[in-house]
């Protein structure tokens, strides 16, 4: 036990190895490269389409903005160990929520959308509960919960307004303080000033003559940015993210050493269903109305986001900055595909064969870091 | 060998789970910086006994002493925060995560910045490497997974780990039972080294050899009841093989072997 042999010799069986493999072995990787290359097709196949105008920008970034939102939650929770099917039921059910509290029962927006997010993070903690003390597999459970949630969705409008849409959210979300933290847009000054230096597309008629097309950042985008950062911090920078890391990677080794998994799971169930949440509220916010058929699949888009991004479908492995680059491979070859003018139909072959190569390679990686055979 | 009190006396535990009687009423004393091995065979009650004593199971009668004073653990974490640490054979380590990682789970240092606190990256770090090279282990650095570790290379990290968080008792579940010969030897000499620490081990096995390497005290466990005590030269391998089995019908077994189990 002592300092006297702190240098011990190299072993002869570990290979040394180049400092450009050790930046590429991340579990990024597949990410960072299906980014690349998809850039690279669209600026090749598309760049005269307007995609990379500020129009065609702020298309792309809106859709990758609303998949890393719930891709951000799917991320760390499968990390955790489970998934949550009921992502685009809760997304429905939040945005139908916000919309009869605020509509049909008259209630100020801020107070609507605040209780909705109690309700769902009550959802989310429901889910969690029921999974770490039956342990049954989450796949089941959310399953169970994608039903029941979009059941609701559709019954409450149905019996109470007889129809499935209710719209005339805008109206009352008017000067509401906290409709405009999910419906509003930043930096609107800065795109003023780009449309008047005629460094960005403005209108040429109409009323809005001399404006810029693209105003302002909507805070969807915000908030998937802020998300992205603050999972991104929290799953490698703290405590609570070792956890999640141990609590995916064996539940029982975690509960050796200590570490609350019941707790760690939970609360990745609800902060799942505070992203869905998110999610709804700024789509309420941006159509002015809720439908019951909103969110339907979005469950399958933020797992595929996630696992491009080079997350373990078995937890334990995984990374937020990868998760967030699925979501914008995700959303750049949905709309980049319209640009460029494809069949849209192709979109679903594009995505099957980037979701193939990119796990492919995230397997070879993770191998590579993690000794797995 | 035996200069102090015990640091740790379970006396006549029994523990039942519905109908079955895991254990009638174990009793076993562990001294500072002895190592005291316990064998039994499959179904001895090994496992539910060392459960008992690091608070998984709580026991159904009988009374545990840590430091001569009663102690109830109700959750896994009190014996840990009271010093008692669990190396389980194969629940050691999570293998996708970083060996710094897995060194500090659920122990992070933290830095505060403001009023956030942060993953201490930087102290785990530099303290899993200088643990690692005091057990003899060269890592290729602190974010190498635990993965790609040997089977003896992991049973080291968290018997390293239980040292550093200031184990008074270290409990170590089969420790050897997975490894090769060469695996094998790095362990009990671990062992060695953690005992000479003043730190007392209780070391599972059912490999008499392995047993006899390292135990200064050596207990048997058969049926859920302890067969007795011996000390470290007053017992030979073949008496602590036959009290694991029971006795006469593993003889016959060896005599048709021709002595070699």
């Amino acid at each position: 036990m002592s300092h006297a042999h702190t240098q011990l010799p190299d072993d002869e069986r570990i290979k040394s190895r180049s400092r450009l493999r050790e930046a590429l072995i991340r579990p990024e990787l597949g990410g960072i490269v299906g980014t690349i290359v998809v850039f690279a097709l669209f600026a090749v196949f598309a760049f005269d389409s307007g995609m990379f105008k500020s129009q065609g920008i702020m298309n792309w970034s809106q859709v990758s903005a609303q998949f890393m939102i719930i891709a951000v939650g799917a991320c760390l929770l499968m990390i955790a160990g489970e998934f949550d099917l009921s992502v685009g039921s809760m997304i429905g059910f939040s945005g139908m929520m916000i919309a009869m509290f605020s509509v049909t029962l008259g209630w100020p927006v801020w107070l609507a959308i605040l209780v909705t997010f109690v309700l769902a993070l009550a959802i989310g903690a429901l889910n969690g509960f029921i999974v770490v003390r039956t342990g049954l597999p989450s796949f089941i459970v959310t399953l169970a919960s994608l039903f029941i949630l979009r059941g609701f969705t559709i019954y409450f409008p149905q019996t109470i307004e007889r129809k499935t849409i209710i719209g005339g959210v805008s109206e009352v979300a008017q000067g509401d303080w906290l409709a405009a933290v999910f419906g509003g847009k930043i930096l609107t000054g800065l795109f003023t000033w780009l449309g008047n230096a005629g460094l960005i597309a403005t209108f040429d008629r109409g009323l809005r003559k001399g404006q810029p097309v693209v105003d302002g950042v909507p805070m969807l985008i915000v908030w998937a940015l802020v998300l992205v950062v603050i999972g991104h911090i929290v799953l490698t920078r703290t405590r609570f993210g070792n956890w999640i890391f141990a609590s995916g990677g064996d539940a029982q080794a975690a509960r050796y050493a200590g570490v609350p998994v019941n707790r760690v799971k939970i609360s990745m169930f609800m902060f799942t269903a505070f992203c869905a949440t998110v999610f709804a509220t700024c789509q309420v916010m941006e159509f002015g109305s809720a439908g019951a058929d909103r969110g339907l699949l979005k469950e399958f888009e933020a797992i595929i986001a996630v696992v491009i991004g080079g997350a373990l479908l078995t937890g334990g492995y995984g990374s937020v900055i990868g998760a967030a680059l699925g979501a914008l491979i995700f959303g750049v070859v949905q709309q980049g595909l319209f640009f460029a003018g494809v069949e849209s139909s192709l979109f679903r072959v594009f995505l099957g064969v980037i979701l193939l190569c990119a796990v492919i390679l995230n397997t070879y990686v993770r191998r590579l870091i993690t000794g797995e055979r | 060998m035996n200069p102090h009190a015990p640091i740790i006396q379970m006396k006549n535990i029994e523990k039942h789970f519905g109908s079955v009687i895991a254990l009638a009423g174990v009793s076993l004393e562990v001294f500072p910086g002895e190592c005291h091995c316990l064998l039994g065979d499959n179904g001895a009650g090994k496992s539910t006994f060392i459960k008992t004593m690091s608070g998984v199971h709580k026991p159904t009668k009988g009374e545990i002493l840590f430091e001569g004073k009663p102690l109830h653990f109700d959750r896994p974490r009190d014996a840990i925060n009271a010093g008692i640490a669990t190396v389980y054979q194969d629940l050691a380590m999570i293998p996708l995560m970083s060996v710094s990682r897995n060194f500090f789970m659920g122990n992070e240092p933290l830095r505060k910045v403001g009023p956030l606190k942060f993953f201490d990256h930087e102290h785990a770090n530099s303290v899993t490497m200088e643990e690692m090279r005091r057990m003899g282990i060269n890592l290729r650095g602190p974010d190498q997974a635990v993965g790609t570790l040997s089977g003896g290379e992991r049973q080291t990290v968290a018997i390293a780990r239980a040292v550093h968080f200031g184990a008074k008792v270290l409990i170590l579940d089969e420790p050897t039972s997975a490894l090769g010969v060469r695996q094998t030897a790095n362990v009990l000499s671990t062992i060695d080294k953690v005992r000479k620490q003043g730190i007392a081990v209780v070391f599972i096995t059912h490999n008499v050899r392995h047993a006899m390497a390292v135990a200064d005290r050596f207990t048997v466990l058969n049926r859920g009841k302890t067969l007795g005590t011996a000390q470290r030269g007053q017992i030979t391998p073949e008496e602590l093989q036959d009290l694991m089995a029971g006795g006469q019908e593993l003889v016959e077994l060896e005599g048709s072997l021709g002595g070699t189990v």
